[in-house]
């Protein structure tokens, strides 16, 4: 098969418990390169989970899980390689309080690609420019707004080129006015060409950016289509039940 | 009864010639405990039974006995062992200072571990998922993120133990040790005027916490900054 059509993610089987409780049942899914997948679900339907076992942040029980190439497993020197390629954004922002801006985009950088601090800097300044906020590079994250400090996270990830960004509930922490301006960032991001996952309800962005919609329920991916047919088809019951839930206003 | 003001102004000068005492009790235990305390935590952070289970044991013993009898353990009972009086510690605690020191030192870093180890725990479990995301180590975490904030949260509690272990070395008055209250003890055996000679000393010890206070107030204010919105 042509490298260029080796899917870059590579799920198989998956299972995950968190004690009795099972968080992911027979998960199976491929994401080729440059494909943009959105998840939605309930609460505690697994679709947090799911984007955290492809950065081990959790470990999964079961199946397999192959990024670009790397089979996650109890080896370190896999998770490093696949959390290398792979960036993810959280719904709390998680800034290193403590440290500026600047700092935040750079600590990793300098840690663990042992780029020297000016070129460190220059990759954090364009990064920020390209979120729009290269005059806040000196205050501390508790000076931004929740809109700016999800921005400066996403810049953060960027800064170690991630082939892979996960998007975990980005924009549900945020008071209304500041989810656009975040959209916004992870649209252009999308129009590059970057490969994402994103776990979201904004459904007005998975109708204008997603290759493909999943919804999962109960730990399993009930229905998985294009855009059109999802919201407009949906297969299975479930997912009409969902999306008449949060599409009613 | 009346109060000799006299009595205060002559014997206020005399306790101050026990402050070096009372400073290297405070600083020399302050330091070796911290250090004892950073061994206990990394102990009880490592998850390993076998590091974990001795330092709980200890936190568990050296908290559940007052300091005064951890003091005469080590000054009266120690030198009843012979292994102890030939071994290379015995110039140590043989002096009543080293004794006191120790029990001092051993006594604080107990707390103090504990303290840092509530810090360490405060710190947004987040922060470290975030650290593991970018590709940085356990220890890089560890270092760069959770121990800068962990820090920021002990440091109230610790600035409170510090004023404590401060009026603890009053402690080491009681095996010979002329410290301010060693020689306010002296005073009094000379004086029989224990009201004002105590009342002085008591003065003298709050100039000192408000001093450290102040300190610590200044730190936290220092290590704050990233908790002002307005810078």
């Amino acid at each position: 098969m042509d490298s260029a059509e080796m899917p870059l993610i590579e799920i198989q089987q998956v299972d995950k418990f968190f004690g009795r409780f099972q968080a992911l049942k027979q998960i199976n899914l491929e994401v080729r390169k440059g494909e943009r997948i959105v998840v939605c679900g309930p609460s505690g339907s697994g679709k947090s989970t799911l984007i955290r076992c492809i950065n081990r942040l959790e470990a999964h029980d079961s199946g397999s899980i192959v990024i670009d190439g790397t089979e996650l497993n109890d080896k370190v020197a896999n998770i490093d390689a696949v959390r290398s390629e792979v960036g993810m954004v959280f719904q709390s922002f998680n800034l290193f309080p403590h440290m500026t801006i600047l700092r935040n985009l750079t600590i990793a950088q300098r840690l663990v690609r042992k780029t020297p601090k000016n070129e460190a800097d220059k990759v954090a300044m364009h990064y920020l420019e390209r979120v729009k906020i290269p005059e806040q590079a000196h205050k501390y994250p508790i000076q931004l707004s929740g809109g700016q400090q999800q921005r400066v996270a996403i810049a953060r990830a960027l800064c170690m080129r991630p082939k892979i960004m996960l998007f975990d509930e980005p924009t549900s922490a945020l008071d209304p006015e500041m989810i656009n301006e975040v959209l916004d960032v992870m649209v252009d991001l999308a129009r590059e060409g970057m490969t994402m996952i994103c776990v979201t309800h904004e459904m007005g962005f998975a109708r204008s950016v997603a290759d493909r919609v999943i919804f999962m329920d109960e730990g399993e991916i009930v229905e998985a289509a294009p855009p059109a047919q999802f919201f407009e088809n949906p297969e299975n019951e479930r997912t009409r039940t969902f999306l008449s839930q949060i599409l009613t206003h | 009864m009346s109060f000799d003001i006299n009595l205060t102004l002559e014997s206020i000068p005399r306790m101050l010639g026990g402050v070096g005492i009372t400073l290297q009790l405070l600083v020399v235990s302050g330091l070796l405990g911290l250090g004892l305390a950073i061994i206990l935590l990394l102990m009880r952070l490592s998850k390993k039974p076998y590091l974990d289970w001795p330092a709980q044991v200890y936190i568990y013993v050296m908290r559940g006995t007052p300091i005064l009898v951890q003091i005469f353990i080590i000054y009266y009972g120690l030198p009843q062992f012979d292994w102890i009086r030939s071994s290379v510690f015995w110039p140590i605690l043989r002096e009543p200072m080293g004794c006191a020191i120790l029990a001092l030192s051993l006594n604080t870093g107990a707390y103090v571990s504990e303290i840092l180890r509530g810090g360490v725990l405060a710190v947004d479990q987040g922060l470290s998922e975030a650290g593991a995301a970018l590709g940085m180590s356990k220890r890089h975490v560890f270092i760069y993120v959770k121990t800068p904030i962990a820090i920021r949260i002990a440091l109230p509690a610790y600035s409170n133990d510090v004023i404590s272990l401060q009026k603890s070395t009053a402690l080491a008055s009681t095996i010979t040790i002329a410290d301010m209250m060693g020689i306010a003890r002296n005073i009094v055996a000379e004086t029989y005027a224990p009201y004002e000679v105590f009342v002085s000393l008591a003065i003298i010890y709050i100039i000192f916490s408000t001093g450290i206070q102040k300190a610590f107030g200044l730190i936290e204010w220092r290590l704050g900054r990233y908790e002002r919105r307005n810078g």
